[in-house]
C-alpha cells in the first residue's frame, strides 16, 4: 500500500485503481478484467487481509477511490444483467412471464374494511338519504357562501375571488368580526347551501373541516367562463370518502354545461385531496388538449362533524388522530 | 337473516336507518333484521332494551314514536305499539311487569299497558319530568325506579309507584371559581349496584356520582375527563369503575372510588353512541358514528379484542342493555377467546405498548 501512497493522486488515478483492483479482489494474483488495463504499470502487488473491506481505509482519498471503483464495477454488472435479462426475454416471445411490478405505496395499501362495494345496498340507502340527497335528487341547487377568517391578508382575498369564478353560484362576503355560528343561521335564512371558510390556514365548509397544505394560484392570465364545469372526483373509495366525495360534488350545480369544456377535479390520493380546473379540448378523438384555470390547491381531511360546523359540542363522524390512525405508512382512510 | 342465527348473536346494534343488527362475534358477522324489509329512517333506532321474560325480546324504540318487539329466538318483529306523546325521539325505554315505560325528549314520561291490541287507550301513568330529557334508565335492582336526567334538567329520581314528585332530586353543584352557575348536561345515567348511587356523564365533561342515601343532594364524586361532551357512559364489571366516551371517540375509564382516570382505550374515530361491558368479562362493546363495532379487553391486557364493520354503514348506533344471550354462549366465546389468546401473546410487543398507556395515570388518549 505503500506503493500506492507514494503516486501523486491525479495522474496516477488509473494506476492505482487497477492496482487496487488486481490487489484487493485475490490475494493469489489472479487476473480479472481490471488486468487489461494494468499492463500500464508493473507493481508489486500489496496484499490486503482477509475480510477487509474499503471501509477500513483510513485515508479519505484513497478510500473514495476504492468505493468510486467499486461502484463501476457494480453499474458495469447490473447493466450486464439488465442486457442478459433483455435477451432472454427477446429470445423467449411470447413465452417470457411477465414483467414483476414495482412496488409503489399506493400498490401496498392496507385493505381498508370501510372500502364500499358499489352493490352493498346499505350504503346507496344511506346514501340515498343523508343530507347530500335532497342535492342529488335534484331538488336544490348549491348557493356557496364564501368567507374568511378576520382581517384577511391580499392571498387569501385573491384566493376568495378565484374561487368564486371556479364554482358558480358562490358570493364571497367579508368576515369583519362576525362569529360563525351566527353566519350560520343567517346563511340558511337566505338559502345558502354551503359555507366555505377560508383560514389562513384552514378551510371549513358546512360539515367538514379540512387544510389545505398548499395553494397555488395560477397566475396565467386566464378566467374561467361562467360555464357550469363537470366535475371528476377520483379514488374516494373508502365510506368515508364516499362522504366526503359527495359533499364535494354537491358544491357545484348539477347540470354540468359541456359547451363551456371545463372540468373540475377532485383527486384523492393517500389521503390528500387535489382540486384542479382545467378547460379542455378534443384535438381528435384520441388527443385531448388541457389549459388550466383557476386556483390549485391541496387538502387533508381533518374531521367530519355531524350537523353544522359546533367545534366544541359537536359530534363528530371522524377525528383525525394522528397518533393513532398514522402509524401505518400504508393505511389511508380516504 | 336467517331466524335461526338470530339466537347466536352476541351484540345487538340499533342503526339510524332503522336496521337492527345483530352480531356474532364468534363468526365475525353481522345479520340485519328490518321490521318492514327496507330500511327507513324515520324508524331509525334510539333506544333498546330487554324486554320481558330474560333475553328473548328486544324492545326497540324508534324515531316515529313506535315501540317494536324482536324476538331473539325467530329472529323477526313481532309486533309494535304506537306510543305517542311528547316531541322528539325517545330517550329511554324500560319494561317492568308487562308494562312499557317510555320518555321522550320534551320530558313526558309514560307508563303504557299490556302490549297487545288497546293501542288506542292512553297510557296508565304519565309524568312530566321537565324538558330536554337526554337519558332514562331503569334501576335494575327496583324496577319500578327510574331515573332522568337531561339538559338543563337535573338528575331526578322516581318511583313509578308512589308519588307524583320525584323521590330524589339533585341539587346542582356550587357556583364556581368565577361565582357563575355551573350549566347543567345528564348525558347518560347509570345505577351502581349494591348501592342506591346513581353516576352519570354530563356535556361537560364531568362525571358525577350522586348517593340519594345521604343528606347531600349535590353529587358526592366529581371527576373530569377531556375537553368535549360525553356521550355515553357503561359499568364495569366489579362496579367500581365506569367507562365513558366522548364526541371525540376517546374512550376512558374512571375508578369511582377516587375519581381516579385509569385508562384509555384507543380506536373510535366518531363520536361514541353506544357502550356495553359484559356483566362478568372484561369486555367492553362500543360502537358510533364512525360506523364500526369494536369490543375491547378492558384489562390484561387494555387493548382491542376485535372489530367489526357489520355492514357498511352501521350509523349511530346502541347496544342494548345486556350484549349477553345465554351463559353457554358465553361459554362458546370464551372457548374462542381462550383460543384467540396464544394469538394475543403472540403480539407481546403490540400488547406491551398498551399497557403503557394504561399506566400513566392523568394521560387523556390524544
Amino acid at each position: 500500500m505503500e506503493e500506492a501512497g507514494d503516486k501523486s493522486g491525479g495522474s496516477r488515478k488509473k494506476g492505482l485503481k487497477r492496482k487496487a483492483a488486481t490487489e484487493e479482489l485475490q490475494e493469489a494474483a489472479v487476473v480479472e478484467d481490471g488486468a487489461t488495463e494494468s499492463g500500464v504499470q508493473p507493481r508489486k502487488v500489496a496484499a490486503f487481509p482477509p475480510g477487509f473491506s474499503t471501509s477500513e481505509i483510513k485515508n479519505k482519498q484513497r478510500r473514495h477511490l476504492m468505493f468510486t471503483r467499486w461502484k463501476q464495477q457494480q453499474r458495469k454488472e447490473k447493466l450486464a444483467a439488465k442486457k442478459k435479462l433483455k435477451k432472454e426475454r427477446e429470445a423467449l416471445g411470447d413465452k417470457a412471464p411477465p414483467k414483476p411490478i414495482p412496488k409503489t405505496i399506493d400498490n401496498q395499501r392496507v385493505y381498508d374494511e370501510t372500502t364500499v362495494d358499489p352493490n352493498d345496498e346499505e350504503v346507496a340507502y344511506d346514501e340515498a338519504t343523508d343530507e347530500f340527497a335532497s342535492y342529488f335528487n335534484r331538488q336544490t341547487s348549491p348557493k356557496i357562501l364564501i368567507t374568511t377568517s378576520d382581517r384577511p391578508h391580499g392571498r387569501t382575498v385573491r384566493l376568495c375571488e378565484q374561487l368564486s369564478t371556479v364554482i358558480p353560484n358562490s358570493h364571497v362576503y367579508y368576515r369583519r368580526g362576525l362569529a360563525l355560528k351566527k353566519i350560520i343561521p343567517q346563511c340558511i335564512a337566505r338559502d345558502f347551501t354551503d359555507l366555505i371558510v377560508i383560514n389562513e390556514d384552514r378551510k371549513t365548509p358546512k360539515i367538514l373541516l379540512a387544510v389545505p397544505h398548499e395553494v397555488e394560484f395560477v397566475r396565467r392570465g386566464k378566467d374561467p367562463t361562467e360555464h357550469i364545469p363537470e366535475i371528476i372526483l377520483n379514488n374516494f373509495t373508502t365510506r368515508l370518502g364516499h362522504s366526503i366525495g359527495r359533499m364535494f360534488a354537491s358544491l357545484f350545480p348539477h347540470n354540468p354545461q359541456f359547451i363551456g369544456r371545463q372540468v373540475a377535479t377532485f383527486h384523492n390520493q393517500r389521503d390528500y385531496i387535489f382540486f384542479r380546473f382545467h378547460r379542455y379540448i378534443f384535438k381528435s378523438e384520441k388527443k385531448v388538449g388541457i389549459q388550466e384555470l383557476g386556483p390549485r390547491f391541496t387538502l387533508k381531511l381533518r374531521s367530519l362533524q355531524k350537523g353544522t360546523f359546533d367545534s366544541k359540542y359537536g359530534e363528530y363522524e371522524w377525528v383525525h388522530k394522528p397518533r393513532e390512525m398514522d402509524t401505518s405508512r400504508r393505511k389511508f382512510h380516504l | 337473516m336467517a331466524a335461526a342465527g338470530a339466537r347466536w348473536n352476541h351484540v345487538w346494534i340499533g342503526t339510524e336507518t332503522g336496521i337492527l343488527k345483530g352480531v356474532n362475534l364468534q363468526r365475525k358477522q353481522a345479520a340485519n333484521f328490518t321490521a318492514a324489509g327496507q330500511p327507513r329512517r324515520e324508524e331509525a333506532v334510539s333506544t333498546l332494551c330487554w324486554g320481558a321474560g330474560g333475553e328473548t325480546q328486544i324492545l326497540v324504540g324508534c324515531a316515529d314514536w313506535t315501540v317494536r318487539h324482536f324476538s331473539t329466538e325467530e329472529g323477526r318483529f313481532q309486533g309494535q305499539r304506537h306510543c305517542p306523546g311528547g316531541e322528539g325521539t325517545f330517550r329511554g325505554l324500560a319494561q317492568v311487569d308487562g308494562t312499557l315505560i317510555t320518555c321522550v325528549d320534551s320530558g313526558i314520561l309514560r307508563v303504557w299497558g299490556d302490549n297487545d291490541k288497546e293501542t288506542s287507550s292512553g297510557p296508565l301513568l304519565e309524568l312530566r319530568v321537565g324538558p330536554g330529557v337526554c337519558r332514562m334508565r331503569q334501576d335494575p335492582v327496583h324496577p319500578h325506579v327510574v331515573a332522568t336526567g337531561g339538559k338543563e334538567n337535573a338528575l331526578k329520581v322516581w318511583d313509578l309507584q308512589g308519588s307524583e314528585e320525584p323521590v330524589f332530586r339533585a341539587k346542582n353543584v356550587r357556583n364556581d371559581w368565577l361565582d357563575l352557575r355551573v350549566p347543567i348536561w345528564d348525558q347518560d345515567i347509570q345505577f351502581l349496584p349494591e348501592s342506591q348511587k346513581l353516576v352519570t356523564c354530563t356535556g361537560y365533561h364531568q362525571v358525577r356520582v350522586y348517593d340519594p342515601a345521604s343528606p347531600q343532594r349535590r353529587p358526592v364524586l366529581e371527576a373530569t375527563y377531556g375537553e368535549y361532551p360525553l356521550t355515553a357512559m357503561t359499568l364495569t364489571p366489579g362496579g367500581n369503575s365506569v367507562i365513558v366516551g366522548n364526541t371525540h371517540g376517546q374512550l376512558a375509564e374512571i375508578d369511582l372510588r377516587q375519581g381516579r382516570l385509569l385508562g384509555c382505550l384507543k380506536g373510535l374515530a366518531g363520536s361514541v353512541r353506544g357502550l356495553q361491558c359484559h356483566p362478568s368479562k372484561p369486555l367492553l362493546a362500543s360502537c358510533g358514528l364512525d360506523r364500526i363495532l369494536r369490543v375491547h379487553r378492558i384489562r390484561n391486557p387494555r387493548g382491542l379484542e376485535h372489530k367489526d364493520e357489520p355492514q357498511e354503514p352501521q350509523d349511530p348506533s346502541k347496544v342494548p342493555l345486556e350484549d349477553t344471550e345465554a351463559d353457554e354462549l358465553w361459554a362458546s366465546l370464551e372457548a374462542a377467546a381462550k383460543r384467540k389468546l396464544p394469538d394475543l401473546e403472540r403480539t407481546p410487543g403490540a400488547l406491551q405498548t398498551r399497557k403503557r398507556n394504561k399506566k400513566r395515570p392523568g394521560s387523556t388518549s390524544p
